[in-house]
């Protein structure tokens, strides 16, 4: 199913455990880096990149693909992509072999293709969006920022002394 | 987790949006984090706060939770991707200029806007070597010839203040995008209660937070407010898709996609500039907010009973009747001294240079706001030697009325 609604993607946020990031960069001026960063500092995140050409992100070691990660960590819950549009049939069938239960698109890493395949594999589907700024619209980051998080409640969401800084960081 | 889908309205938003309760404590009102720095939990936090890589409070020169609250509920009733605040509406603009523009670009902005406007554009942004064509709003064919290889920005008011001539957005928005530069959109004068730029096309919108928005005449701020849906990366636009000596070679379009001017203006240009808004002023420009759509809905109604009174006046020349919101000009049959002693005469209206608040407020343009422009810019600018500027608060319209009968008697003795 292609997810739409922000709700949809927090849903997909709130339930996802492990993380393969496909093209995730060593370069730290980069936004995969950026995303990556912030990502594996989430309480609740397992993030992993994969990417044959480097060692590691941020300290955290690579697989060279998907197959590799499956093989040793099990299916992830999500595959976060940062490659070019003409490349991602092939990052598509790679998910759906390691058993990939949702697909997230980053901005501009958009191939109509690529998405029906997923859809058609019965994968949750995010398109051009990014997984930290989606992230950040729920945990309070954006809010910081002034930016229109589109959250709008009367209830109550303590932050205990033991989470707020990492939760809304 | 919020998990529902609901689009609520203006007036919830003008309530809620940025207000969650408190985290902390579940303080209903926004408390005011008063507070010049933020604790880092780590030194590894830190660092990538200050890389841009994670999202938290530094310093409140950059951000600060209660300005924050004030920033987010104005990007929601403006349909924009987020806003950045600042400690006036000319700082607003100037830091709009600055994250666009730098010494060898030209801006275009029409004629028919606040005095103000044209001087910080035509004196002082003029002089850091960024030149400004002003062309008549009306004129569509002018706002096209003025454009520039390196134009950055074409800028209108929603309500030229005082001309009162209303901008064709659609129009405006269509011809700056067929350049590849945006539209920036003065809506102090409408509020987005009564228009919202960025629906009409706008990429920018701005506004003096003092007036409407504050509402009481209380607060002096500024803010601006982003769609994200300007492409910044079309080439024009270096400051924003080149590598920044400001951020350690950061491209901002790269990074923060949609996100890129908004990011550049906080994290550069308010941080460079120091022109923040202060958490208490934040505060009362929140509360300002929350009764935004009711105020203004009187404010009209007062204003339309207002206008039909002074069409039946005999010592009233002209009544230019507002197309949209609540302040606007007339002329005295006796001129430039019939509208001294007009002024000198009133009670209950109040004689200063400020427009949007409660109470009703009265001036003469062309020796106060307007007094440093020429003769010649006055004209283009819509201000005649004897116009009257009104902003119709929320007293008693018969009491308005009263007080409008008494001192047109004395000016016409």
């Amino acid at each position: 199913m292609i997810l739409t609604s922000a709700a949809q993607r927090g849903e997909l946020l709130e339930r996802a455990r492990t993380i393969a990031m496909v093209g995730a960069s060593s370069n730290p001026l980069r936004p995969s880096y950026t995303v990556f960063s912030y990502l594996r500092r989430q309480p609740g995140y397992d993030v992993a990149p994969i990417n044959p050409t480097i060692h590691d992100v941020d300290g955290v070691e690579a697989f060279p693909s998907l197959a590799a990660y499956a093989a040793q960590r099990g299916a992830p819950d999500v595959v976060d992509v940062f490659r070019r549009p003409a490349e991602l049939v092939a990052v598509v069938n790679e998910a759906i072999a390691a058993g990939a239960k949702a697909i997230w698109f980053q901005y501009g890493v958009v191939n109509d293709e690529a998405i029906a395949l997923a859809d058609a594999a019965g994968l949750d589907v995010v398109v051009d969006r990014c997984m930290k700024v989606e992230h950040a619209r729920f945990c309070g980051g954006l809010s910081m920022g002034g930016l229109n998080s589109g959250i709008i409640t009367s209830r109550w969401r303590p932050a205990t002394a033991a989470t707020t800084r990492e939760e809304t960081q | 987790m919020i998990q529902h889908e609901r689009e609520f309205g203006f007036e919830t938003r003008a309530l809620h949006a940025g207000t969650p309760p408190d985290p902390a404590t579940g303080s209903r009102a926004v408390p005011i984090y008063q507070t010049a720095a933020y604790v880092f939990g780590s030194t590894e936090q830190a660092a990538e706060l200050f890389a841009l890589r994670s999202y938290g409070h530094i310093y409140s020169r950059i951000s600060n939770p209660t300005v924050a609250a004030f920033e987010e509920r104005m990007a929601s009733l403006e349909g924009g991707l987020g806003a950045v605040a600042f400690s006036s509406g000319l700082a607003a603009q100037l830091c709009i200029v600055l994250s666009v523009a730098q010494a060898g670009d030209h801006l275009v902005c029409t004629q028919n806007v606040y005095g103000g406007t044209v001087t910080q554009l035509s004196v002082t942004v003029r002089r850091m070597g960024i030149e400004t064509t002003f062309v008549p709003v009306d004129d569509l064919d002018a706002v096209r010839n003025a454009v520039r290889p390196e134009t950055k920005l074409i800028f209108v008011e929603t309500i030229g203040n005082p001309s009162g001539v209303l901008a064709d957005l659609r129009a405006t928005a269509d011809l700056a995008h067929a350049c590849d530069v945006p539209l920036v959109v003065d809506n102090t004068f409408a509020t987005p209660y009564l228009c919202r730029p960025i629906e009409h096309g706008a990429d920018i919108v701005v506004h003096s937070a003092t007036k409407f928005i504050n509402g009481h005449g209380t607060t002096i701020g500024g803010v601006l407010v982003e769609s994200g849906k300007f492409p910044w990366s079309n080439g024009r636009f270096p400051l924003l898709s080149e590598p920044s000596p400001g951020y350690h070679g950061k491209v901002f379009t790269e990074t923060f996609g949609e996100y890129a001017f908004l990011m550049r203006a906080r994290a550069e240009v308010l941080r460079d500039i120091g022109a923040q808004m202060s958490p208490m002023d934040a505060w009362l420009l929140l509360l300002g907010l929350e009764t935004l759509a009711l105020r203004i809905e009187r404010h009209v109604s007062n204003a339309s009973a207002i206008v039909a009174f002074l069409k039946t006046r005999p010592e009233v020349a002209w009544v230019r009747e507002p197309a949209l919101g609540s302040v606007f000009t007339f002329g005295l049959l006796g001129g430039r001294d019939a509208g001294r002693r007009f002024i000198d005469a009133l009670e209950l209206w109040s004689h200063l240079a400020n427009v949007g608040d409660s109470k009703s407020l009265v001036i003469h343009p062309a020796s106060t706001t307007h007094s440093q422009l020429s003769d010649g810019e006055l004209q283009k600018a819509g201000v005649e030697p004897g116009s009257v500027r009104l902003s119709v608060g929320l007293e008693d319209v018969d009491d308005l009325i009263w007080d409008l009968d008494q001192a047109l008697r004395t000016s016409a003795e």
